[in-house]
């Protein structure tokens, strides 16, 4: 069909020999259009053409204003005046005709009407108010026509306003014997449902019924509506798999009239809607995926004709199966036909093939390593669109061991690339790289100024931000740290020498900064040649007054020694004059600090960039002055809030907009990015100080571990944490198993070519296994991305003591061994939280000796956690000097354990009483009592034996609480077949999704020899959230002091119209906060962290969703709150 | 206090199928272009120009898909003529292809071997039959023979009138 298409629209002669066409006597070629139009082919140039249009223009609107013109000559007028716009030319004098003709023509004129009505306006233009009458009136029409035109307006455009007017004719069309009308209605109903979700919440009923409509068009149009709400809450319609499902194999088996088929396939969109739905419903759910399997099966094996149009149903068949739970028989076929995608001679195949590989290789790495030889070839295709894609592929299995071949093609792609968009992404795709993988000092700086160079001015903001938080934070090893920054600073003496010129404003940015900072730790360099090189680039011409701005504030830490001063006095001169305020004020401290030597060392303490700063956000230091303008009769500040609220009139919270989080900085956010503005505000923005501030003020929140950061971004943590394992386990470690070696040799025996091969076929191998690399050993991994036991035993083995920062990485592998049932957004947070708290612990704040010391007692309550993940079924498990046994699982009842509870806290809500391990006969179980203002630890220790246990210490320390005793004198002894209570009471020190107590208790037995056990207790940070009731004005106070914040978007519980208010309500409930107040579509809530560290959040409707924003004084909290809001909401 | 989105966040959070839809010819003169997401005009001219000057450059053994800001951008050319729609990167690139030819077809079907010259002189008439098969930016109508019946009836009015001059709202009952 489609050769025929082509055929017959080749074999026409081009545009200008109309007389020689065929089709040319059915064109109204004698209509004024059809002179217009011809007028225009004949003109030679761009100006005479224009000339032409607005002489057309100046007639139209002579002819659409005079009152003689009836309706026939508006519309052919509207249909002249269309085709200007589309030339580019503006006709907007025009648009209230074409409501006129909407509303007063005939049933053929208005069509034109309504169609220069759609082409001409905007959903927002607010002359589509007049339009409302017309619809209104048409949708009353007799004449289904004129219902179907309305019906057709609506679904593209209306004022949200105004949906209350039509809204209940448009239902009532539901229910009309034309099943077009019907179709309409349900289009209609789907784009008041994006616009105005809250709208048609109470007709979902009546969804359901065009889903179950006779007609197959109208349930098409239907499962529009139900693929975005799915989208939004997959769990609220669990039930209509088993529909979709049978839908489903009624189209694959045919049973639709002939009609919808496409090239003889049965209704190919249908079948992809309803694909997509159901991997919607799939998604984390074993049960729901059963149900699925056997028509995602039967839609294979039907998709065989080789047609586009299969194509599409099988790409949309694989997506699916690789994104509902995994069935191996199924994933085996999909990869097949994935294999079929990417071996296919046609390139559009071939793009899919690699896009579907991109999609799937975090589950299944080894399918990357099938098509190794393809991905080689598409890497030099000549088309830039399959070497993206094939790059997009590389990106997500970057491993340590491949990552320099991998980051050389995606730099080599930069610099062909001239499109911004794509620079900007692959940009930030490199550095996160460089960041995670680089294995070496000189090949991180190198690819960073690549980075930097190359990408410039369009990168994300948040790259600098953190390569220089990464700089000055540093690693592990101080010895490593001084390397770095010297390499970094020799590199950057020589780009300023070879001629900063050409280099990007932010790039000079970074390298005025690291020189300002770290020139001193390269001892060859004179401090001079550093000055002169910063101060030609302030005469450069090419240099912005930001970036001199920094380059002034990296002066000023230089600037000693006589000929320091005298280059400081010479420039501080020149700038003191500049018109620039920012430049100015970095002069004057130049100027001054310059001469008081003493004064800078206080302000600009040498190497001291990472030392947290206290930050001030109140700002106190200044009251005195601020009193003293007060007194002068200034007027009082009104912070920005306030200020527009008094603008607005309004009574609504008036907070900044919700910025999106962009994806790819999820895990690698920048503080600079989540610092609040009023931090910004404090630091000017503009000065070359403010990214040391903001970081500095956020050091806390946030730390990279530098190259060896291991989480990547949401959805495929799973498959690069076994990159990772696999990697660790086998370079450093010299005990790299036999069977992984074959396994490893046998996946580059794959290359599917054994006879002697050609040169460039040689090199495409080698290129193969050095990127390749590191894949093969994932064979043994399971599909699931879950790792198996072996392998972790395997993975702390080799951990030992002597292993560097290695084996801190492994530990917070094994802390977020997957929860299953929490989803993958979750899951990142608690990822997050918990990389935090772990790289806390290697901060370089704390000795070298006492981090290794910190992460080694760590490492040891980690393992037994990990023991815990591996037999949940078990949960008594006795650690006994290092040997695991498990014992019989009797824990003590909960009930009688309760019994022994304290009296002052039975009243209060508690946990449940978990045992936490046993040793022989004596049981430790534990369970935490929330008081108003307290969180009571309460340890049982039972001894069912006769004898009694005598010398007994019990010891609990945790790196996130403080925890101290209750009882006065610690219980020594258990006499046999009793019970000890031990009540602690816990503060959180540092915030952190799920709060952890190790304990160690020593003992002895009658028998005599001393024993000790250990365990842990983790407790949800939730328990330590309270109310914390404040007025809304001092909310408003309250929120503007507070420094770290975090936003988020969360699914609101949508069963009725006061969605908000119910959504508030389950977080108040099962979270302890307190709502401040609900104003119209926003909502303030605030709660406290025990004993008295605050949290806000202040939570939005938007677009069906809901906006959070929390912000505490306390780094961490808000995320960790965020995510127990996220989990509060999704258990309910 | 409303806010409008610039250009990039409304074009690519607007959950839409397919976000505009151009054709062009070979020539680089646009012959229709339907938007289904808000965007000023400052904004749709830009976007066309882009788009126009970089499909233009594309040989003819290339990839249909184009990835273009956020946005997956599929083309074909047919003859002279370049169809060319916006979708997002998660939708199904060659299903979108099918889209572009189903609304060839139907092209083909209503003016009887269509070519450039009828969109030209009858552009007005390919809108109609683009509104019937898609949209708000999301397949309306996937039937062939129920778009076209669709299209004819309204026409019908129009032959109507055309021939008796007289009011279509009491003929419109045969429909």
């Amino acid at each position: 069909m489609s050769d025929v298409v082509e055929k017959t629209l080749t074999a026409l002669p081009s545009l200008l020999s109309l007389d020689s066409q065929p089709g040319a006597a059915k064109l109204s070629s004698t209509s004024k259009l059809g002179n217009l139009i011809r007028g225009i082919t004949e003109l030679t140039s761009k100006h005479e053409e224009e000339k032409l249009i607005q002489r057309e223009l100046t007639s139209i609107k002579e002819q659409v204003s005079s009152p003689n013109t009836s309706m026939r000559q508006m519309k052919e007028l509207m249909v002249r005046a269309t085709y200007c716009e589309m030339l580019g030319y503006e006709a907007s004098f025009s648009y209230i005709h074409a409501i006129k003709l909407a509303q007063q023509g005939t049933a053929l004129e208005k069509r034109v009407g309504y169609l220069a009505v759609s082409l001409f306006l905007n959903e927002d233009h607010e002359l589509l108010l007049l339009l409302v009458n017309t619809v209104l009136k048409d949708l009353q029409s007799t004449n289904l026509i004129e219902v179907c035109m309305a019906l057709t307006v609506v679904s593209q455009m209306f004022p949200k306003d105004m949906i209350p007017a039509i809204l209940p004719l448009v239902e009532e069309k539901l229910n009309h014997p034309k099943e077009i009308i019907r179709r309409k209605a349900v289009l209609a109903l789907y784009k008041f449902y994006q616009i105005a979700p809250n709208q048609v919440q109470h007709i979902h009923n009546k969804f359901r019924k065009a889903l179950c409509d006779k007609d197959p068009g109208v349930m098409t149009a239907s499962l529009h509506i139900y693929l975005q709400m799915i989208k939004e809450n997959p769990e609220g319609y669990k039930d209509l798999t088993a529909s979709v499902v049978t839908i489903l194999k009624q189209v694959v088996g045919g049973k639709l009239p002939m009609d919808f088929n496409y090239h003889s396939v049965p209704a190919p969109w249908l079948q992809i809607q309803l694909l997509r739905i159901l991997s919607l419903l799939g998604k984390n759910d074993h049960s729901t995926s059963e149900i699925m399997y056997e028509v995602l099966d039967e839609s294979l094996r039907r998709a065989e004709m080789n047609h586009n149009i299969t194509y599409a149903i099988l790409y949309e068949c694989v997506k699916c199966i690789y994104t509902i739970h995994p069935k191996s028989e199924l994933l085996e076929k999909a990869a097949k036909c994935i294999g079929n995608f990417v071996l296919s001679q046609k390139i559009n195949l071939k793009y899919l093939g690699l896009k579907a590989l991109t999609y799937v290789v975090q589950q299944d790495p080894r399918l990357a390593l099938q098509h190794q030889m393809t991905i080689i070839e598409c890497l030099d295709h000549p088309d830039l669109i399959i070497k993206r894609e094939t790059l997009e592929l590389l990106f997500r299995i970057t491993n340590a061991q491949n990552v320099t071949v991998i980051v050389e093609k995606m730099l080599e792609f930069l610099r062909i690339s001239k499109d911004d968009y794509t620079t900007t992404d692959l940009v930030g795709k490199v550095a996160e790289l460089a960041e995670k993988y680089a294995p070496d000092n000189e090949w991180f700086i190198e690819t960073m100024n690549t980075v930097f160079s190359v990408g410039g001015d369009v990168m994300q903001p948040d790259i600098p931000n953190s390569f220089l938080k990464l700089l000055s934070e540093g690693f592990d090893s101080v010895e490593e740290d001084r390397k770095l920054r010297q390499f970094a600073v020799d590199s950057y003496v020589s780009l300023l020498q070879g001629g900063p010129g050409k280099l990007p404003q932010r790039f000079l940015q970074v390298i005025s900064w690291v020189l300002g900072e770290y020139s001193h730790l390269s001892e060859e360099l004179d401090p001079a040649t550093v000055l002169s090189l910063l101060s030609k680039l302030l005469d450069s011409k090419n240099t912005s007054s930001e970036t001199k701005s920094w380059v002034l504030v990296a002066m000023t830490k230089l600037c000693e020694g006589r000929a320091g001063v005298s280059v400081a006095r010479e420039v501080s001169e020149t700038y003191s004059s500049s018109l620039d305020t920012a430049l100015r004020q970095r002069a004057q401290e130049l100027q001054h600090l310059s001469q008081d030597s003493e004064l800078r060392a206080r302000v600009l303490p040498r190497d001291a960039s990472r030392e947290p700063l206290e930050v001030d956000s109140s700002l106190s230091f200044l009251d005195g002055f601020v009193s003293e303008a007060l007194a002068a009769g200034a007027a009082p500040y009104k912070p920005p809030h306030q200020r527009q609220e008094e603008l607005a009139q309004e009574k609504a919270l008036s907070l900044e907009p919700y910025g999106l989080s962009l994806p790819i900085s999820m895990s690698s956010c920048s503080i600079g990015d989540r610092q609040s503005p009023t931090l910004l505000s404090v630091s000017s923005g503009l000065s070359g100080d403010s990214i040391e501030l903001s970081h500095k003020g956020g050091s806390a929140t946030l730390k990279l571990d530098g190259v060896k950061r291991v989480w990547g971004r949401e959805g495929y943590l799973s498959k690069r944490e076994s990159v990772e394992e696999t990697a660790q386990v086998e370079v450093p470690s010299p005990l790299r198993s036999p069977s992984q070696q074959g396994e490893a040799d046998k996946s580059h025996n794959q290359t599917p070519t054994p006879t002697p091969t050609p040169e460039p076929e040689q090199e495409k191998q080698q290129l193969a296994s050095s990127l390749f690399v590191g894949l093969g050993s994932q064979s043994s991994v399971c599909l699931m991305g879950k790792s198996d036991l072996t392998n972790q035993r395997f993975r702390r083995k080799a951990r030992c003591p002597g292993t560097s920062s290695g084996s801190s990485e492994i530990t917070s592998n094994s802390i977020v061994s997957p929860p299953s049932m929490v989803d993958s957004l979750l899951y990142n947070n608690l990822l997050d939280s918990n990389i935090t708290s772990e790289l806390d612990l290697a901060s370089p704040q704390s000795p070298p000796q006492l981090s290794q010391d910190l992460s080694t007692a760590n490492g040891t309550c980690d393992v037994d956690l990990t023991d815990r993940d591996v037999t949940a079924n078990n949960p008594s498990i006795i650690r006994d000097n290092g040997v695991v046994a498990a014992e019989d699982p009797d824990k003590p009842t909960d009930l009688c354990l309760s019994s022994h509870l304290p009296a002052e806290l039975s009243g209060l809500s508690r946990s449940e009483i978990t045992a936490l391990c046993s040793h022989q006969s004596l049981h430790l179980s534990a369970c935490h009592v929330q008081g108003d203002d307290s969180l009571a630890l309460v340890v049982f220790i039972l001894n069912s034996s006769d004898s009694d246990v005598q010398q007994m210490l019990l010891q609990l320390d945790s790196d996130q609480l403080e925890v101290s005793s209750v009882s006065e004198s610690p219980v020594q002894e258990v006499r046999g077949d009793s019970v000890v209570v031990c009540q602690y009471s816990l503060t959180v020190k540092r915030p952190s999704v799920l709060v952890e107590v190790c304990g160690v208790m020593s003992f002895m037995c009658s028998v005599g020899t001393p024993q000790s056990v250990q365990f842990s207790y983790k407790l949800p940070l939730a328990s330590f959230i309270r109310p914390l009731t404040v007025s809304t004005e001092e909310y408003g106070t309250m929120w503007l002091a507070f420094s770290h914040d975090t936003k988020q978007n969360l699914t609101l519980m949508r069963e009725d119209r006061e969605s908000l208010t119910a959504t508030l309500n389950v977080l108040k409930n099962k979270l302890q906060l307190h709502v401040v107040e609900i104003i119209g579509m926003e909502g303030i809530v605030a709660c406290r962290l025990l004993p008295d560290q605050p949290c806000l959040m202040h939570c939005r409707i938007n677009a069906g969703t809901l906006a959070v924003w929390l912000r505490s004084p306390i780094p961490d909290l808000p995320d960790c709150l965020i995510y127990h809001c996220q989990r509060a909401l999704q258990e309910h | 206090m409303k806010q409008k989105l610039p250009l990039l966040d409304s074009i690519t959070l607007i959950d839409i199928y397919i976000r505009f839809m151009l054709l062009f010819s070979r020539q680089g003169k646009l012959r229709l272009q339907k938007w289904y997401v808000p965007l000023s005009d400052k904004e749709k001219k830009k976007i066309t120009r882009e788009l126009v000057q970089t499909v233009l450059a594309r040989k003819p053994k290339m990839c249909s898909f184009l990835e273009w800001r956020d946005l997956k951008i599929v083309y074909k050319r047919y003859a002279s003529l370049y169809f060319c729609c916006a979708i997002e990167d998660q939708d199904n690139e060659l299903i979108t292809l099918e889209i572009i030819h189903r609304y060839v077809e139907l092209l083909d079907k209503y003016f009887g071997s269509v070519c450039e010259l009828d969109i030209i002189f009858n552009f007005e008439k390919a809108y109609f039959i683009l509104d019937e098969f898609l949209l708000g930016g999301e397949a309306q109508e996937t039937s062939k023979k129920n778009v076209l019946k669709a299209i004819e009836q309204a026409d019908l009015l129009q032959e109507v009138r055309l021939l008796n001059d007289i009011d279509v709202g009491t003929k419109a009952v045969s429909y």
